[in-house]
């Protein structure tokens, strides 16, 4: 499944959250280029766009991306209250939008309207890493095809990763990314999250979860092969 | 105001969100595992495991709404007037029943207990402990908890508790009978998210220790729980008995939990501090210092039973007298030397606790002295150089060492006069427990003892 563009680079945390615990993949961009040089060979699977700070950014990236042969949507943006007048004579530029202060429910909604109404389901359904397979649908992970018990926060936490594998993630964003605010411990919790998502991983895959010293974790391989 | 009295505050749209993932997360999993059976867990004030079960098709509505029973059978949840009380799961908890038969396989759940108004009630340890850490958590802490919990086997569960090594002539031997015990333990609880440290024998075949890693105190009081239920169902499955009585035998260490305290601060360990000499942070000294002062107060918590006092009094590894030290296994708090470069590991360690205390409760009484140190900043007192066992009263005396409860009447004393205590409890909790174990102090002073049968009946 491609990733859903998001605009602004990096965007508000609470956006980035509500993405994450929903399951959808994504990708921040600061600009239009940014967007054409990293998108996805398979294309982007949408966009939302967020233009309450950077309103001029906002629009010129809306632009780019629909003033061309295939106009990229659907493309949720998100505004301010005050900014309702700045849609006038703009509908070509957006399919929907999103009043904020930002609410994930209505988010949620939104998205998964939007992408219902233009035929697409970019909701993954599966994850997958070597022998490690995540049903987002029904929530279970299985190994080498051994359904793996796990609790919520240990779920939650190996779906992130193995979402993102090779990638390096400190404490402190693997917290505010999986958990947000709803968690006793602190970032410590993250070590021991990991020590039990490793202990029922079994010995044979425990080394899938790499600990990088003094940064954080990896899931699989390093992007470089290290 | 303390906080928002069920501790379910208002944290915002992604809470509310997160709830109802973690919800349909539990809902989902018992769908697609075929779960038969999902046991709600609870504790009552003295530490005991409760469970209720129910079905598949009662846990949507149980999830939502709670389980309505009767509290007042359970040991202090009765109240003068209402009586009912209501389970509501805590869905991050839940786990599939490792032990369970992979035919019928089961889930368990551990609970919050309210009022049917959806206030926290009073008489729930669990909720006591929440917020406890909740006020950690508002001074700007976390608390990490780490204990060593040592018990026995026994041949079986008869008044006269026969050590594996002594009933070794029968079936396997002995050594293979508390390595597969061992074995299928560290498994068990691995599968329940409970990953353990180390596992060693303490004094022969019969006494064990299990030394679990560190984690967030609310989590670890579960673990406890949970650890005390896997390790006793285990040991029936294989015909043996385990017991966490802290003194079961005379002449014989007796079982303790050891505790490793820490506190973090913005995710940095908020007892270190490279500037000391010592690496200790004033936080930790006045932590410590804390808990030294309120000690006395606190043993009827930590140190719940009538044989409790037993295994204090005989010393081996438990502390009698209050004090602390770096390298003093007599100390009642230990401060363990952190290996070179291991800073974020610094911690403290109350050796009095023993395995038969209520988790959720012994863990606050500790916190709530802890925190209180470092409110007031208290100095720490001196480190006691000297092995404590061996003090005469008269030496104890002048170098003004404290003793701990010499037996629960004294614990129930001093526990009855301190505000720390019924403060960190609540004022049910405090009134219940003092009730409950004066009557089990008065029922044990009428018991004429084997002691003295043997002593008195031949000599007069």
């Amino acid at each position: 499944m491609e990733p859903l563009l998001v605009f602004p680079n990096p965007p508000p945390p609470e956006l980035a959250q509500c993405l994450d615990l929903n399951g959808w993949s994504w990708k921040a961009v600061a600009d239009a280029e940014a967007a054409m040089a990293e998108e996805p060979d398979g294309g982007w699977a949408g966009a939302i766009v967020v233009a309450d700070t950077d309103t001029e950014g906002a629009f010129a990236l809306c632009r780019r991306l629909r003033k061309v042969e295939m106009p990229l949507q659907p493309l949720l943006l998100l505004v301010g209250g005050g900014q309702l007048d700045s849609l006038d004579l703009r509908d070509d530029l957006f399919d929907d939008f999103c009043l904020g202060p930002l609410r994930p429910a209505e988010l949620q909604a939104r998205i998964k309207h939007l992408f219902s109404r233009s035929g697409r389901e970019v909701r993954p359904e599966m994850v997958g890493y070597g022998p490690l397979a995540l049903n987002l649908e029904t929530y279970q992970a299985a190994i080498d095809g051994q359904p793996l018990d796990l609790t919520y926060m240990e779920y939650e936490l190996l779906k992130f990763l193995a979402a993102h594998p090779g990638k390096v993630f400190t404490r402190e964003t693997l917290l505010s990314r999986v958990w947000g605010y709803d968690y006793y411990g602190g970032a410590r919790t993250v070590d021991v999250h990991i020590r039990r998502l490793r202990a029922k991983l079994g010995e044979e895959h425990a080394g899938l979860i790499h600990t990088v010293r003094s940064v954080g974790y990896r899931f699989g391989q390093s992007r470089w092969g290290g | 105001m303390e906080t928002n009295e069920t501790g379910e505050a208002d944290r915002g749209p992604a809470h509310e969100h997160r709830s109802r993932d973690q919800r349909d997360y539990v809902l989902r999993t018992v769908e697609e595992r075929g779960v038969r059976l999902v046991r709600l867990w609870f504790t009552d004030v003295l530490g005991r495991h409760k469970s209720v079960a129910i079905s598949p098709a009662e846990l949507e509505t149980v999830l939502d709404e709670g389980l309505q029973f009767d509290g007042s059978a359970i040991d202090g949840f009765s109240r003068v007037q209402e009586s009912d009380v209501l389970a509501r799961p805590d869905p991050s908890t839940f786990e599939l029943l490792p032990w369970a038969d992979p035919a019928e396989p089961s889930g368990t759940i551990f609970c919050n207990i309210t009022n049917l108004d959806g206030t926290s009630f009073e008489g729930d340890p669990r909720q006591v402990l929440r917020r406890n850490v909740d006020r950690a958590r508002r001074a700007g802490f976390e608390m990490f908890c780490a204990p060593e919990v040592e018990f026995f086997y026994f041949a079986d569960a008869g008044l006269q508790p026969t050590p594996l090594d002594r009933a070794s002539y029968f079936d396997l031997t002995t050594s293979d009978v508390a390595s597969d015990l061992r074995k299928q333990t560290l498994h068990m609880l691995e599968a329940l998210s409970i990953p353990v440290e180390y596992s060693f024998h303490e004094d022969g075949p019969s006494q064990h220790e299990i030394d679990l890693q560190y984690t967030d105190a609310l989590t670890m009081a579960d673990s406890v729980m949970t650890l005390r239920l896997a390790v006793k169902k285990i040991a029936m499955d294989r015909g043996v008995y385990a017991t966490f009585m802290p003194k079961p035998l005379n002449g014989v260490q007796g079982s303790g939990m050891h505790t490793h305290l820490s506190l973090f601060r913005d995710g940095k360990n908020a007892f270190h501090d490279p500037e000391a000499a010592d690496g200790l942070s004033s936080t930790a000294r006045s932590f410590i210092a804390g808990l030294l002062r309120h000690a006395r107060e606190i043993t009827a918590v930590t140190n719940q039973l009538v044989n409790s006092y037993k295994r204090i009094n005989e010393g081996y590894e438990a502390p009698r007298y209050v004090s602390w030290a770096r390298n003093n296994r007599s100390a009642l708090v230990r401060v363990p030397i952190p290996k070179f470069g291991k800073i974020e590991s610094t911690r403290i360690e109350y050796r009095a606790l023993d395995p038969a205390c209520n988790p959720y409760l012994a863990f606050s009484v500790l916190l709530a002295a802890g925190l209180r140190g470092i409110e007031e900043e208290l100095p720490l007192p001196a480190e006691a150089a000297v092995n404590l066992y061996d003090l005469s009263r008269e030496e104890q005396r002048d170098l003004g060492v404290a003793s701990l409860p010499h037996n629960l009447n004294e614990a129930l004393d001093e526990m009855e006069a301190s505000e720390l205590v019924r403060h960190a409890l609540g004022d049910h909790i405090f009134e219940w427990f003092l009730r409950n174990k004066r009557a089990e102090w008065n029922e044990y002073q009428r018991q004429v003892t084997t002691f003295e049968l043997e002593t008195y009946l031949p000599n007069w």
